[in-house]
């Protein structure tokens, strides 16, 4: 059996007086897509946050590759972890390749001042990661005059750049068409060792994308499981309180929703 | 907007040729003009050491300290000017706006009122800086205390909104210290108010600022790589890789230290942080390895040059140089100000 890239005992997570997350048990292995799925508010961003370490949990503990996630350094950190937020801050003008070039810093931070060799190499990466979340073209093209979707792809393409194990994604695919969801949603799962934990609203495209599912109720209970056993109709249906159907298409699980809101 | 890595390389040497130009114009011109060839002469007698009784090297005695102080403290207050547009993530961050340089001038003040010395007053200065930038950060951003872990970046408005009123509270104490002065002091507190470089005239003091000015730009370069990915907002600088609560608090230390030295050699001169960080980036990007060189050496002819026409306009007469600056700075924020 391999160890957890990323494991929570009893972990607690709070958002003023409000439970988000209470006693979490998790164990994220090397090569799993977990989807993080729940009703608007119920903390998965803040969740992301805290297995991210950008801010603490409130009780038990997080292990990333086998230590507790306090004990590694920023650095380190960036090395085993992308996080890839649903904001963005662009004060000024900066060209899409400085950014995916950007997160590389902690790679290049150790190496001496790098030859012309290094960086051709390290623009190459770059173009490569832009190139798979489908915006090379955009390369030398301002920051701030890209379209929402286009931001998030770029965004994507700098999480890849940084080359860490673990990717926490939030909201990955909300500025979309429908195109891009599966492209970019294909392209992730379809790169070679790489662990994802997702928010996704959209169950269809948890369904499809994900190997495990996490469910986060907003009053502190959760349900880990396979896509299989997470991703049901009963389940989904309590979660977000309302009937959810669940049909079957070219062999995709496809999820609609019927029901009226129940009281 | 494209990737211009040439013109980005190509601006530090443009910039340090007119660095060199407007150190020239400033020689030459003012109340009495001399041509290039006697002050080429009178310096390298003055190189020499040799006590130069001509009329150029009269002038230059006078005019080189005065320019070298300009060219410092122009150096400083773009640095300060682009560390602060960086960290704050906000195009209109200037620390004579956001009333850095107006603590540093309050506690110049001070330090006089308490019969202080130059060096008494430098630190003073230092001391008001860095006090009005922790109020700024501590009240607006909430982000310098403690903890490794950045929170969200507060609303950017609410910053300048701070930095405005920090600025006010500073304008109200030297205004009130203005009134109680006795008459006689007037003009050297009107000094701390406005800027003017008409006190520097040592060598002995422009040679350490312009020392002060290249180290502290020295350690601002060394992170400027981190600055870059801080632009993208305190977490994701974090996830990737940037201790950015360590980082804000050395950059925070250093610009009061530049804002300090700045204001401790000539007053409270407005603009020049804002205005040479602009006019940067406009060029060249956004890229800080770039930036805060290129606007620190653009903020030394800047000054300069507005001290030069300063000394020039009314003649015998010399305005002061926070004037001059204010007088093209002003439109540009204004400008600035309906883009954003």
């Amino acid at each position: 059996m391999t160890a957890a890239l990323l494991a929570t005992r009893n972990l607690d997570v709070r958002f003023g007086e409000r439970w988000l997350v209470r006693a979490l048990d998790l164990e994220i292995c090397a090569g799993e897509r977990w989807a993080l799925v729940g009703p608007n508010g119920a903390g998965k961003t803040t969740l992301l946050h805290t297995l991210a370490g950008v801010r603490a949990g409130d009780g038990g503990s997080i292990e990333l590759a086998g230590r507790d996630l306090r004990s590694w350094s920023v650095e380190q950190l960036a090395g085993l972890r992308a996080l890839v937020a649903d904001r963005w801050f662009d004060p000024f003008a900066t060209p899409v390749l400085g950014t995916v070039l950007a997160a590389r810093y902690r790679l290049r931070a150790g190496a001496s001042r790098s030859a012309r060799g290094a960086l051709v190499g390290e623009e190459a990466l770059a173009r490569k990661c832009l190139a798979e979340m489908d915006c090379e073209a955009l390369a030398q093209r301002d920051v701030r005059q890209l379209s929402r979707g286009e931001r998030q792809r770029v965004a994507l393409a700098a999480g890849l750049a940084q080359e860490a194990p673990l990717m926490l994604l939030d909201e990955p695919i909300s500025h979309q068409d429908p195109r891009h969801q599966i492209q970019v949603l294909q392209r992730l799962a379809g790169r070679a060792n790489r662990t994802y934990l997702a928010a996704l609203h959209d169950i269809n495209a948890a369904a499809r994308f994900a190997t495990h599912a996490l469910l986060l109720a907003g009053d502190g209970s959760w349900y880990a499981g396979t896509s299989q056993r997470a991703l049901t109709r009963e389940r989904l249906s309590a979660l977000f309180g309302t009937e959810i159907t669940q049909l079957e298409v070219d062999s995709h699980r496809v999820f609609v929703s019927t029901g009226g809101i129940s009281p | 907007m494209r990737l211009q890595p040439l013109r980005a390389a190509g601006a530090l040497p443009i910039l340090v040729a007119g660095a060199l130009v407007s150190l020239l114009a400033a020689l030459r011109f003012g109340s009495v003009e001399v041509d290039t060839g006697a002050l080429l002469g009178a310096m390298l007698e003055l190189v020499r050491g040799a006590n130069d009784s001509s009329l150029a090297g009269t002038v230059l005695a006078l005019r080189l300290p005065r320019a070298l102080t300009g060219m410092a403290v122009g150096g400083l207050l773009a640095l300060s000017g682009a560390l602060l547009q960086a960290l704050l993530r906000n195009p209109l961050a200037d620390p004579y706006v956001l009333g850095v340089s107006g603590g540093a001038s309050c506690a110049a003040m001070l330090a006089i009122a308490l019969g202080a010395g130059a060096v008494g007053i430098a630190l003073f200065a230092a001391g008001g800086a860095c006090s009005a930038l922790v109020l700024l950060f501590v009240l607006a951003h909430r982000t310098l205390l403690g903890h490794e872990a950045p929170l969200e970046p507060g609303r950017d408005s609410a910053v300048l909104l701070t930095g405005v009123m920090i600025a006010s509270l500073c304008a109200a104490g030297l205004s009130l210290a203005l009134s109680l002065a006795p008459d006689g002091r007037l003009r050297t507190m009107v000094f701390w108010l406005l800027g003017d470089l008409s006190a520097a005239v040592h060598l002995g003091l422009a040679a350490p600022a312009l020392l002060a000015w290249a180290l502290l730009l020295a350690l601002g370069l060394r992170d400027a790589a981190a600055l870059n990915l801080l632009l993208g907002g305190e977490m994701q600088a974090y996830t990737q890789g940037v201790a950015t609560a360590r980082l804000r608090r050395r950059l925070i230390a250093l610009t009061a230290v530049a804002t300090g030295a700045a204001v401790a050699l000539a007053g409270a001169i407005g603009f020049v942080g804002f205005v040479a960080p602009h006019l940067v980036r406009y060029f060249v990007g956004s890229d800080q390895r770039v930036v805060l060189p290129a606007a620190s050496l653009l903020g030394a002819v800047l000054v300069v040059l507005a001290d030069t026409i300063g000394r020039c306009l009314a003649a015998p007469l010399q305005l002061p140089v926070g004037a001059l600056t204010a007088l093209v700075g002003v439109p540009v924020f204004l400008w600035q100000l309906q883009r954003a």
